[in-house]
């Protein structure tokens, strides 16, 4: 008999070892999520899959389905709270969505859609960031990090190669690359790595390659994020 | 008579007069001017009072997204800008256009063309040349056109629309879209999408066709009055085809003097500078381009639907080439010099685009799956581009790993710069000079300005190139210190 937690009333199902995310995921429930990568080990950094376990908060990406649980995730308090991280995460970065070549297919941009994010709310903080264009097919624009670490499991887990890692703390914290010189070109990177293809945002970028996906042929452009991750997905 | 009015001598003896904003136009600029006590004018002035700063922070972006980022200058001409970039970027990429690609680009042009041109002579200038440049203010506006003349209000919207059509299926988006990439076009046109615009496009011939009978029709009326309305000769600079054509698209750069001689002709824009400078002065936030043979004091000139039509040798197409012939005959070609001759070329070019559109969409090519192109990388890209105000430059350099390092653009309106400040000068001169001013004097400056159909928007980018002098004065009015940059940068007491 399988084990079950509920997820807004709804009874599903999980295995022993899963994340709260894992069995939503199975079932085709759309928790909110941007660090989170099926394909990669939980990170549990954006926090923007918190639900509400029990009268707790925890981020479903980490915390283990147990037998019982009674999960809370679509609800205006934790929608609320998602919708306040992602402008947070607007302001921290320079995000300048009308001429972002990952416009139409990035997360960020589509979650913050879903969330109905109407604009940034916080006041800009407009850091001063590098763009490394060194490497001959990649560009990597720190100006989009929202600092997920997908490119790090990425690159360490798929790619074997360890070209990525996070630097600094806090509001410090920045992108960083394996090399002497610190540019990208001269990392082990190859465009076809896994962690050029997982970036959400347009922070790591195939070079030369802008804008050839014309407007309405856009991942996000007849879908909204919640239909792309849950493959259809419960209202 | 060059630069008269443009610096007072005594100015702080005189009243200041100050139009600001300048309505129906694109963007926010304003006029001065300074009256004596009998309110002979002394100095008039036409000023940009906004800063965009687009050639300075697009240093250090990536190429390909150079197209889409410099587009939002404007909203009303941004294919204007994406073309015009991309142009510069297939040098970049050092790509030569596929058919398919070039022709889906001439059209999203003849797009906005038609776009442009509808929305500037119906919404913005028809409520002048309708009613009256001193009419009653109140009604003096596109919604006053709507209910005196109903047809001619709806022909406009209509027009209008048509065009962005035409951009929102070849860009992906009536304002801003991303169609054109370095080395040609992300999506071609479907035979449905062909089908769609086929529709209506007889229509919209006509109703442009109408247009230009309308505008030729008001103007004819009183031929001295819109022929004399702040009028000065100044040489004109566009794009023409290898064989003297009209092409608003690609071409090389003529100039020819105000008796018609050529300046220079079918020059190769990759190599502009050599024709045209630029000169900063310290009261506008414009810049003030030049032809470089004939010097600052005499080298300005006119870009826009009136040089572009005085210009060429004929238009390509069968109705606008007939209504240019009018034109030019008309009065002896009196009209070839006239500010207000600009609206009536305007009309011209937009029959062209209507008609250029009625043609192209039965091209099998725009369906074609060839999009893109590339070849030998370069490191410096120019691309010039007929916009609808006039003659657009956009210069980049780029470093080895892709990155722009310079841009300079060099938009319409600031090729009409000193152009413009002549109109005012001479309606200042024919309508305000010692007369008491009131708000329908006060708009003749403004139908001069909107003749140019200016974009403010476009025209403000130069960072730390504007000379500034600083003075500080005491209470008696003496000049205790000043300071003053100059344009390389430097301060000096």
């Amino acid at each position: 008999m399988n084990k079950t937690i509920t997820i807004d009333g709804l009874s599903v199902p999980f295995q022993e070892g899963q994340t709260i995310m894992d069995a939503a995921l199975a079932a085709g429930v759309y928790i909110p999520r941007l660090c989170h990568n099926p394909e990669f080990k939980p990170h549990g950094s954006c926090k923007l899959c918190t639900v509400k376990v029990n009268g707790r908060n925890v981020a479903s990406c980490t915390m283990p389905a147990v037998e019982g649980q009674q999960v809370l995730n679509d609800t205006d308090e934790l929608n609320a709270d998602r919708l306040a991280l992602t402008q947070m995460l607007f302001v921290e970065g320079n995000h300048l969505c009308p001429a972002c070549e990952k416009s139409g297919n990035c997360q960020l941009q589509a979650v913050a859609y879903y969330l109905g994010m109407m604009s940034p709310h916080y006041n800009h903080f407009y850091p001063q960031r590098e763009v490394d264009a060194s490497h001959p097919d990649v560009i990597l624009d720190r100006n989009r990090c929202i600092y997920c670490e997908l490119c790090v499991r990425a690159s360490r887990d798929a790619d074997g190669k360890n070209v990525f890692g996070l630097s600094g703390r806090g509001i410090q914290s920045s992108l960083v690359v394996n090399s002497a010189s610190g540019r990208l070109g001269d990392t082990s990177l190859a465009a076809t790595d896994k962690a050029v293809q997982v970036c959400p945002t347009g922070a790591i970028l195939q070079k030369g390659k802008g804008f050839t996906v014309p407007i309405g042929r856009r991942v996000f452009d007849h879908h909204t994020i919640k239909e792309i991750q849950t493959g259809g997905g419960h209202d | 008579m060059t630069f008269e009015l443009e610096t007072a001598a005594n100015p702080e003896k005189l009243r200041r007069v100050v139009i600001e904003p300048v309505s129906r136009v694109e963007g926010h600029g304003k006029v001065t001017l300074l009256l004596d006590d009998d309110n002979r004018v002394h100095q008039a002035r036409f000023h940009i009072v906004e800063f965009r700063g687009f050639e300075k922070f697009i240093q250090g972006r990536p190429y390909t997204e150079v197209p889409v980022l410099v587009q939002r200058l404007c909203g009303i001409c941004p294919v204007s800008h994406h073309l015009g970039a991309t142009k510069a970027m297939d040098m970049i990429v050092g790509a030569k256009l596929t058919p398919t690609a070039e022709k889906l680009r001439r059209l999203m042009h003849f797009g906005q063309i038609l776009q442009s041109h509808a929305l500037h002579f119906y919404y913005l200038a028809s409520p002048d040349l309708l009613f009256g440049f001193d009419s009653d203010v109140a009604k003096r506006n596109i919604v006053g056109v709507a209910a005196a003349y109903p047809d001619i209000a709806r022909q406009g919207v209509a027009l209008r629309k048509y065009g962005q059509e035409i951009i929102r299926l070849t860009a992906g988006k009536r304002v801003h879209g991303t169609g054109a990439i370095p080395g040609g076009v992300n999506k071609n046109l479907s035979r449905e999408e062909r089908v769609f615009l086929r529709k209506d496009i007889g229509q919209i011939v006509a109703w442009s066709q109408a247009a230009v009978e309308l505008i030729k029709r008001i103007y004819t009326g009183n031929p001295d009055f819109h022929n004399g309305f702040g009028y000065f000769k100044s040489s004109f600079m566009s794009l023409v085809r290898d064989d003297g054509a009209l092409d608003l698209y690609h071409g090389g750069l003529r100039a020819r003097d105000e008796h018609g001689q050529d300046i220079f002709d079918h020059v190769d824009y990759g190599h502009y500078w050599d024709y045209v400078h630029e000169e900063v002065r310290p009261w506008s936030y414009m810049k003030f381009p030049f032809i470089r043979s004939r010097g600052r004091e005499e080298g300005w000139y006119r870009v826009g639907p009136l040089a572009r039509v005085v210009n060429c040798d004929f238009i390509p197409t069968p109705l606008a080439e007939a209504e240019r012939k009018t034109f030019k005959e008309f009065g002896g070609s009196s009209a070839t010099q006239a500010t207000l001759a600009y609206h009536w070329a305007r009309m011209i070019e937009m029959l062209h685009a209507a008609e250029g559109i009625q043609e192209l969409l039965l091209d099998n090519d725009l369906s074609g799956d060839d999009l893109v192109n590339a070849g030998t990388p370069a490191l410096r890209g120019v691309g010039v581009i007929e916009a609808p105000r006039g003659t657009l430059i956009h210069h980049y350099r780029v470093n080895e790993d892709g990155l722009i390092v310079r841009a300079n653009l060099i938009v319409s309106t600031t090729h009409n710069n000193q152009a413009m400040n002549e109109a005012v000068r001479q309606v200042a001169l024919q309508y305000l000079d010692g007369q008491e001013v009131t708000e329908g004097l006060l708009n003749h400056i403004e139908v001069a300005i909107r003749a140019f159909d200016p974009c403010l928007s476009c025209a403000t980018h130069a960072v730390g190139k504007m000379p500034l002098e600083v003075e500080l004065v005491d209470a008696g009015g003496a000049v205790v210190s000043r300071l003053i940059k100059s344009p390389d940068g430097r301060c000096g007491i």
